[in-house]
């Protein structure tokens, strides 16, 4: 038993004590909480512009008069509509690349453009989420903020995002988890992130076993965190309802 | 300002077509709402009654003919037709509060960011209209928890509170548990008594009878008949009329 831990011990600070080799984690981690906070922050902004032109013209362009109005909601839709199909349809991995060796070729802050190509990516996926929260507004409350006088900009604003917001609230962190996991492919454009952190050790140690244990271990307790905070938010919503 | 007896909406030809005018929801309706009338709405469910309560705010786009609004053609393009909703106040059948609001909020929000009155001013008018519904004590409620009536009521007075010329309601106590009816009904009346000008969509006859000054029968998307609740209920003239009271009375 004794021997056991005494191999254990051993192998814990070839891994992680020598060297200072857990500093590859620790920095890796920083790395992929930056990512994930921005590339968030970029894929709402995108996601609520995205899902306000297509729910619009979803609900609208029926009863629109032709003009020059329709005409650019309608090119502004086509072009949403290609973004989501291109970006849900291919794998994120492949998407980072491009824009890492392709359209940022010239570039080398890594961090920047991860930060972007992943807030692209998450992009597609907030405005389904904030699109099926604003088509999930009984239209019944469209025409009473109508009816009180308001534009549509104003109905949107006053009426229907307060309620789309408290609706999705939960999906959008939810959205935030995943997002958290699949930054863990930032390695493939040398960025040092949890992940390749502990690649990195692994490569160094000839021992993969703790190096990767560890990271899991990291994640697993990064996602049971924001899970429990998402369940609390979610208590707390519905209790306001009542 | 218009006195008793002006014209505040007239309403030349309207036409509602789907499908290139394979379906007619309104074809061809003449009429005019004069100041401090109660016209009352009737007719077979599917006879374009709503569709047409539903237009003279525009929440329908008619595809035909013309509604002038205090004399204004509100179906002219180029009419900014919000600022004419806030003078018309509407009822709808399921209330459509904003459940994420107390009722205060609701009474006070379209006083407040459209006619830039200031908070106190919009809440003790709203606390006012409360008191006259009897439901002053549930202002810093949520409308999930109101019952229908008091929903309702609270719906007709989140109207009032833009000061409104006119009050369109579509179907206001078709949603309602038959003990409820009563107390909206009521507050109709009342307001009616006060002299608002008020157009109703409604299954009530007894309300028809009672408050409307004017009855309207509608039928397939025409304007059958129209005239007093005397000749309406009394004597009806076609053989359409004859047979709808036939059923519902």
């Amino acid at each position: 038993m004794s021997e056991w831990f005494e191999e254990v011990k051993a192998e814990f600070i070839t891994n992680f004590i020598d060297g200072e080799r857990w500093r590859f984690l620790a920095d890796g981690l920083l790395n992929t909480l930056q990512i994930t906070v921005v590339a968030c922050l970029i894929g709402i902004a995108i996601g609520i512009v995205v899902a306000a032109v297509r729910s619009s013209w979803d609900k609208n362009h029926e009863t629109m008069r032709p003009g020059i109005g329709r005409f650019f909601l309608g090119v502004a839709n086509a072009i949403c509509k290609v973004y989501l199909t291109v970006i849900r349809g291919t794998p994120v991995v492949v998407q980072l690349m491009i824009i890492y060796y392709i359209i940022f070729a010239s570039s080398r802050n890594a961090l920047g453009i991860a930060m972007l190509a992943f807030g692209i990516n998450s992009g597609a996926y907030v405005a389904e989420i904030v699109r099926g929260g604003i088509m999930s507004i009984d239209v019944g409350q469209f025409e009473a903020g109508r009816s009180l006088g308001f534009n549509y900009v104003q109905t949107m604003r006053y009426v229907v995002v307060p309620q789309v917001f408290k609706n999705v609230l939960p999906t959008l962190a939810n959205e935030f988890i995943s997002l958290l996991k699949e930054t863990s492919v930032a390695g493939y454009v040398a960025i040092q992130d949890l992940t390749k952190g502990g690649d990195i050790i692994r490569g160094a140690t000839y021992s993969p076993f703790m190096p990767l244990i560890a990271v899991a271990i990291v994640y697993l307790v990064m996602v049971m965190f924001f899970t429990w905070l998402v369940g609390k938010l979610e208590r707390r919503l519905r209790s306001s309802e009542r | 300002m218009s006195v008793k007896g002006d014209v505040i909406i007239e309403v030349k030809n309207l036409e509602k077509h789907f499908h290139g005018g394979e379906i007619k929801a309104l074809d061809g309706i003449n009429t005019v709402i004069r100041k401090g009338e109660v016209v009352v709405i009737i007719g077979p469910s599917g006879s374009g009654k709503s569709t047409f309560l539903r237009s003279l705010n525009l929440l329908e786009i008619p595809t035909g003919g013309s509604i002038l609004f205090e004399g204004e053609d509100i179906t002219d393009p180029k009419c900014n037709i919000n600022m004419h909703r806030r003078k018309m106040g509407m009822v709808f059948q399921h209330f459509n509060l904003f459940p994420n609001m107390t009722i205060l909020k609701n009474l006070t929000i379209a006083p407040m960011k459209l006619c830039g009155k200031s908070r106190e001013d919009a809440e003790s008018k709203a606390l006012e209209l409360l008191r006259r519904v009897g439901l002053s004590d549930r202002a810093d409620a949520y409308p999930s928890q109101l019952s229908g009536g008091q929903k309702q009521r609270v719906a007709i007075v989140r109207a009032l509170a833009m000061e409104p010329d006119v009050m369109l309601f579509d179907e206001p106590t078709s949603a309602l548990d038959p003990e409820m009816v009563g107390e909206v009904l009521d507050v109709m009346k009342e307001l009616a008594n006060e002299g608002m000008t008020m157009a109703v969509v409604t299954h009530e006859m007894a309300f028809a009878r009672e408050v409307g000054t004017r009855v309207l029968f509608m039928a397939d998307g025409h304007l059958i008949e129209e005239g007093t609740p005397q000749e309406i209920f009394d004597s009806p003239k076609s053989e359409r009329l004859k047979d709808f009271l036939a059923k519902v009375l």
